[in-house]
């Protein structure tokens, strides 16, 4: 292993896991504070992508792009609420729904598998060519990010979301419609997902249709993380969501680790998929370990 | 007054496991009643309550509040005239929200919930008056994880949580059937205190003929999805359990069945 260009390549892994903490925090707020597992993820990070980077290709300013590619990925969280509350689908299924049929609508945004944008004919916000600046500006819209969804879930509109996902018979009996909350946390969640995507692809100076693929595991493996390792020190919720950030961050830095020790970019799906698996077995385990202990010693 | 008119209710039509649940009943209850709710397993009771509620679409008849027919309005509708504790303590409050938020919520309810911070300061002195009368100490908790408290605690903040915006209504399912004995006590007479403070009007199910006979002012016996027995009054006064065994054998031909019942 190079300890050198280990070394090297961390700020570049700084800079993605802020970017794909916006993504994380997106997956948060389904996964965690809703209780949903939404796999509309992979498809609306690629929609955020394509939109945004087609937008700047016909000419539109870089932060307009980026207000696009937020309302586009918001819509697709819509549809998935749509199946989900509407038309009665199971949650993981519409959300899978979902994200096959943008895969066509992705290649349509933009017109073939992958689309170059780069950073010397465009003013791109992020760019891997500058990564000190990437982070500045990655960490700033982290930031802001958080705050405005800090705001947020302490409104009641934010509490009655939270209520949905920790307990639908009490939210229904306190007079909350659960269903539009469902939907209204699938829609900002799968626009912050967008957003993470539009950013990415400036980053990278591209958008391709498959760039989502996976992206749903690199969310919850920063989420996973996050808790392990701040789980017992941070209980507010920006606080929270702050650690969603550094456990992306965290994240990058291993997969730059795993590849200076040998594994391929093709073999990281895998690594991600069994680190993921781990960590939520992980309390599961727990459980099942002590409770045989505890039979053991009746 | 709420009107219970001609209530049907058939689980799983046209299956083997068909069950009418709720079979024509009728009911009116007045402004300020106090109702207690006995009968056998499956007699219909919290599938009463439930359709009160709006939990399932009933398949005939009609369901008035104070003039309102709320028949085929959804549940989080209803909400806004009914308050409700449920069997499990788990059921009535948001586990990971703490004391105040899940305060908050109920303090909202049969309101539009807006953009607006949702625990505002003097809001928090109501809540914290309204949780010293519990006596249970959870005024200096207010901050602590609903979930981190015990199932008696649980439901007299679901109690409060339940009459905090004062329903027209207020639905208990048995909710002290998951409380050991001496917490069962504390909480119905909690119960009590804010249904009567309150000038509620209340229909209460229990599994205890003792406690449906001591409180409320009228006591409802369900049998195979109707009303069998409607006493109130001085008749409910002078009410023993050994009476309203004999009256239910008189009235259904059978013999009382409920292993919780008997073993009270
Ligand atoms: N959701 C449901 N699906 C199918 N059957 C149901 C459902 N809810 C209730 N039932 C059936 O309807 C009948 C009445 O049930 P209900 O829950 O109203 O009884 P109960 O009087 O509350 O009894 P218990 O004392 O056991 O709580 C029972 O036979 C029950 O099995
Ligand atoms: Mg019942």
């Amino acid at each position: 292993m190079n300890i050198v260009s280990l070394i090297k390549s961390l700020p570049g892994a700084c800079s993605q896991g802020l970017i794909w903490g916006l993504l994380g925090i997106g997956v948060y707020i389904t996964f965690r504070v809703l209780d949903y597992s939404d796999m509309t993820v992979d498809g609306s990070m690629a929609t955020g992508a394509a939109v945004a980077v087609m937008a700047m290709l016909g000419g539109m300013n870089p932060y307009l792009a980026l207000l696009l590619a937020l309302i586009a990925g918001m819509a697709t969280g819509l549809i998935t609420g749509f199946l989900h509350t509407v038309l009665g689908i199971p949650a993981i299924l519409s959300g899978i729904l979902t994200q096959i049929g943008l895969y066509s609508i992705n290649m349509r945004i933009l017109g073939k598998s992958n689309q170059a944008i780069s950073v010397d004919k465009y003013d791109l916000i992020v760019s891997l060519r500058y990564i000190p600046s990437a982070i500045i500006v990655s960490l700033l819209f982290c930031i802001v990010i958080i705050a405005i969804l800090y705001w947020f879930f302490g409104t009641e509109v934010g509490h009655s979301i939270r209520a949905t996902g920790n307990n639908p018979n009490m939210a229904r009996a306190q007079g909350i419609n659960t269903n539009l909350n469902k939907v209204m946390g699938l829609t900002i969640s799968n626009g912050l997902v967008a957003l993470s995507g539009a950013l990415y692809a400036q980053y990278q100076g591209s958008a391709d249709v498959n760039m989502g693929r996976g992206a749903i595991v690199i969310g919850l493996a920063a989420i996973i993380m996050s808790e392990v390792i701040f789980g017992r020190i941070f209980h507010n919720f920006a606080l929270k969501l702050f650690a969603v950030v550094l456990g992306s961050i965290l994240y990058f830095m291993i997969i730059s680790l795993v590849l200076q020790l040998g594994l391929s970019t093709t073999d990281l799906k895998l690594f991600s998929a069994i680190v993921v698996a781990t960590f939520l077995a992980f309390p599961y385990l727990k459980k099942i370990i002590s409770e045989k202990r505890v039979r053991r010693t009746n | 007054m709420l009107i219970l008119e001609n209530v049907t209710k058939t689980f799983n039509r046209g299956t083997v496991n068909e069950k009418v649940a709720l079979d024509s009943l009728n009911l009116t209850i007045n402004d300020g009643e106090f109702v207690t709710v006995i009968g056998g397993n499956g007699s219909g009771k919290s599938t009463t309550l439930n359709a009160i509620a709006g939990v399932f679409p009933i398949d005939s008849g009609r369901i008035i509040l104070d003039g309102e027919d709320i028949t085929s309005l959804s549940e989080h509708k209803r909400a806004k005239y009914l308050g409700r504790v449920f069997q499990d303590p788990m059921t009535g409050t948001a586990g990971n929200m703490n004391i105040e938020e899940n305060l908050a919520l109920a303090d909202r309810r049969g309101k539009k919930r807006k953009l607006l911070w949702a625990i505002r300061q003097k809001d928090r002195e109501k809540y914290k008056e309204k949780l010293k009368e519990l006596g249970l100490g959870l005024e200096d908790r207010t901050e602590a994880k609903v979930g981190l408290l015990s199932g008696g605690q649980r439901q007299a903040l679901t109690l409060i949580m339940a009459s905090l915006q004062k329903p027209k209504l207020i639905l208990l399912d048995e909710h002290t059937a998951a409380l050991d004995p001496k917490t069962a006590q504390i909480v119905l007479t909690i119960s009590n205190k804010i249904i009567r403070e309150n000038n509620l009007t209340a229909l209460m199910v229990t599994h205890n003929m003792r406690d449906a006979i001591d409180y409320g002012d009228r006591l409802l016996m369900f049998h195979e999805g109707k009303i069998i027995l409607d006493i109130s009054g001085e008749e409910k006064k002078k009410l023993t359990v050994e009476a309203l065994l004999k009256a239910f054998e008189r009235v259904s031909g059978t013999e009382f069945t409920s292993d919780r019942d008997l073993l009270n």
